[in-house]
């Protein structure tokens, strides 16, 4: 087993950049999750390591190797695709075997291999079937067993769960869990679901735009965005963001629609400064009127049962950020005037122009 | 429809086993007279129950042919349109499936111009081009010839066009994974694709046979010596001037005999000839 370092990688088609400079390092075994909105690169990125797409500029390395001129077969990689990409005309069992065939092993060989990841993947009963007999979930758990059975340096998955249904994708994404605990393999993992991604990731690499927007463990994207980005596309509903500027020498934050905060701690180094006050929807709690740093109007609410998502504007003539709050369903009344608060560690400052975090 | 009226479905069999009737009829007409001597066919009006001289008369024509118009016998002819036929889509499986292969699944300079030009073709018919065909055959010697006869015919644009249309149904990934499994170009050709089009060559199978059995005006220019002949050309030369000359009976055995293998192919391929044109199996 080997770690993937990916370094400074670019990648055009034409004269379209697509994906600039994006360095990682993962570690050996690590499971990382490249995670991002449609067209944002990660499954460029994820075929570049797997040598399907050619690497523009830049360094591709697996096992300390550079691969970036060699063939996928050589790179010692195995991928699974969204839609499986089974060969729909061989048995479960051909489908396995068919990279190790063409490696010409030994039979007993491609035996003991397909029947020990039958076995890992509960297929030992399936493996005489066609790919089209079998279900979305037992397909996919086909496409992992190809993977497996290579015995590869590094598993490329690339959005495996998204053609199942949800209840499905759950059981999948603990299984996967469990094989990863299991076998140690270094994985790369690509997806659009914040959930997947959060619940998967050892590391994870937010994308957007062709750009990393933040490397880190799951709990500290969560807990420290490194810009608006990050902090809208991490967590759901995504966190609340009120334009405001710093003053008072940076003791406290003023916002359109009434809003009054006191810093935490004061940082005259930000005074005058136009900032973006980020505060979790979860974070969010009623309090008395007196305290309240937030007292939106509210629009709508969503019943998640014991939760409710509460929507509201800040500002009486309804021009003012929309706010949403994650609130017990007991304490939601349905209309009128929301006294908030939030504790100031979970607090978040963005410079309004670039969207970068600002660190303290 | 799930209506049921009963005056509706009296009226719609009506109609069917007319239509049926109708194509069946001239089938049955020919069949009988290939039953009956030249004497009983030549009596107005001709019988319509089968006579007892349909062994006699088949091994006339499959052995020596007619007395009177050629003499040429139809088994060799038979022969020939077997060749033809089996020969003919073979071919041209075999180059359409090599060149769709090629235009969906390599990058290489000018890669539309060629498909456009195998495109075109399907605007020529053989019948347009087919005196300076003609030309080039005959300049390579291969008047009178098997080759002469399949070679012209098997290249085909129409068939090309199908499988690459058939190509781009399957998934890119399906290349990708067999890519990263180890598998070169043409391993993938033999090992995924060559499965996955069963069905649609055994669709174009259908059709080229019959296509090729049916060739007349072609095997017409460049055969002139009687043990090249297919069968269809073999009826043709048995009828010459007037009605009373010809032996009818024994035009109608070889008739009978010209129309049963392309209607065996369809009855023995029926299954997988509408699987190909309906099923895509992915």
């Amino acid at each position: 087993m080997a770690g993937v370092s990916i370094r400074n990688v670019c990648k055009s088609f034409g004269a379209v950049q697509v994906m600039e400079d994006i360095s990682i390092d993962v570690g050996d075994g690590e499971f990382v999750v490249m995670v991002g909105p449609s067209g944002c690169g990660k499954s460029t990125l994820l075929r570049m390591v797997a040598g399907l797409e050619t690497i523009t500029s830049g360094e591709i390395a697996i096992d300390g190797r550079v691969v970036n001129d060699l063939e996928p077969k050589d790179r010692n990689i195995a991928m699974v695709f969204q839609n499986y990409a089974l060969y729909p005309h061989m048995s479960v069992y051909d489908n396995m075997a068919y990279g190790l065939k063409i490696q010409k092993r030994s039979k007993a060989d491609i035996d003991a291999r397909v029947q020990r990841a039958a076995g890992i993947l509960e297929l030992s009963k399936l493996l005489a079937r066609r790919p089209r007999e079998l279900s979305g979930g037992q397909r996919q758990r086909v496409a992992m067993g190809r993977a497996i059975v290579r015995e590869p340096l590094v598993f490329l998955f690339d959005e495996p769960l998204s053609n199942l249904d949800a209840k499905l994708r759950v059981q999948m994404r603990s299984e996967l869990q469990a094989l990863h605990q299991r076998l140690k393999t270094t994985t790369l993992y690509v997806t659009h679901d914040q959930v997947e991604a959060m619940t998967l990731a050892q590391r994870m690499l937010v994308m957007n735009a062709g750009r990393a927007e933040q490397i880190g463990a799951p709990l500290e994207v969560y807990s420290k965005p490194a810009s608006t980005f990050v902090a809208g596309f991490i967590g759901s509903p995504p966190m609340n963001l009120i334009a405001g500027r710093i003053g008072d020498k940076g003791r406290t934050l003023a916002c359109d629609g009434d809003v009054h905060v006191r810093l935490p701690e004061p940082r005259p180094s930000l005074d005058g400064r136009s900032v973006l006050l980020g505060v979790r929807p979860e974070h969010l709690e009623t309090c008395p009127e007196r305290d309240a740093a937030l007292r939106p109007d509210i629009d709508f609410i969503e019943l998640l049962g014991s939760d409710s998502l509460v929507y509201g504007h800040l500002g009486a003539d309804g021009r003012g950020a929309r706010v949403a709050a994650r609130l017990h369903t007991s304490i939601v009344a349905r209309e009128g005037h929301l006294p908030l608060r939030f504790g100031p560690e979970q607090m978040h400052l963005f410079d309004l122009d670039s969207g970068k975090r600002i660190e303290g | 429809m799930v209506e049921n009226r009963p005056l509706l479905n009296f009226v719609s069999h009506a109609v069917l086993i007319i239509g049926a009737a109708l194509v069946a009829f001239p089938l049955y007409v020919t069949f009988v007279a290939s039953t009956l001597t030249f004497e009983q066919i030549m009596t107005v009006p001709m019988q319509l129950t089968p006579g007892d001289h349909l062994v006699e008369n088949y091994r006339q024509v499959l052995t020596g042919g007619t007395t009177t118009g050629s003499r040429a016998a139809v088994g060799g002819m038979l022969v020939n349109s077997v060749i033809m036929a089996l020969v003919i889509p073979i071919g041209k499986i075999s180059i359409s499936i090599l060149s769709a292969f090629a235009i969906v699944y390599f990058r290489f300079p000018l890669r539309n111009f060629f498909f456009w030009m195998i495109f075109v073709t399907l605007m020529l018919p053989v019948e347009v081009r087919i005196i300076p065909t003609f030309k080039v055959i005959a300049d390579l010697g291969l008047l009178n010839s098997y080759a002469g006869l399949t070679l012209p015919l098997i290249a085909s644009a129409t068939a090309t066009f199908l499988f690459r249309q058939f190509f781009m149904t399957i998934p890119d990934e399906l290349a990708e994974a067999a890519r990263i499994d180890g598998a070169g170009p043409m391993r993938f050709f033999w090992d995924v694709v060559v499965p996955l089009s069963k069905t649609s060559m055994a669709a174009l199978f259908v059709i080229q046979f019959i296509y090729g059995w049916n060739q007349y005006l072609w095997p017409l220019l460049i055969t002139s010596e009687e043990s090249m002949y297919p069968v269809v050309i073999g009826i043709k030369r048995m009828i010459v001037g007037g009605d009373a000359a010809n032996e009818w009976n024994l035009v109608m055995a070889t008739a009978m005999l010209a129309m049963l293998p392309p209607a065996l192919v369809v009855l023995l391929m029926q299954k997988w000839f509408v699987k190909g044109l309906v099923e895509t199996e992915k």
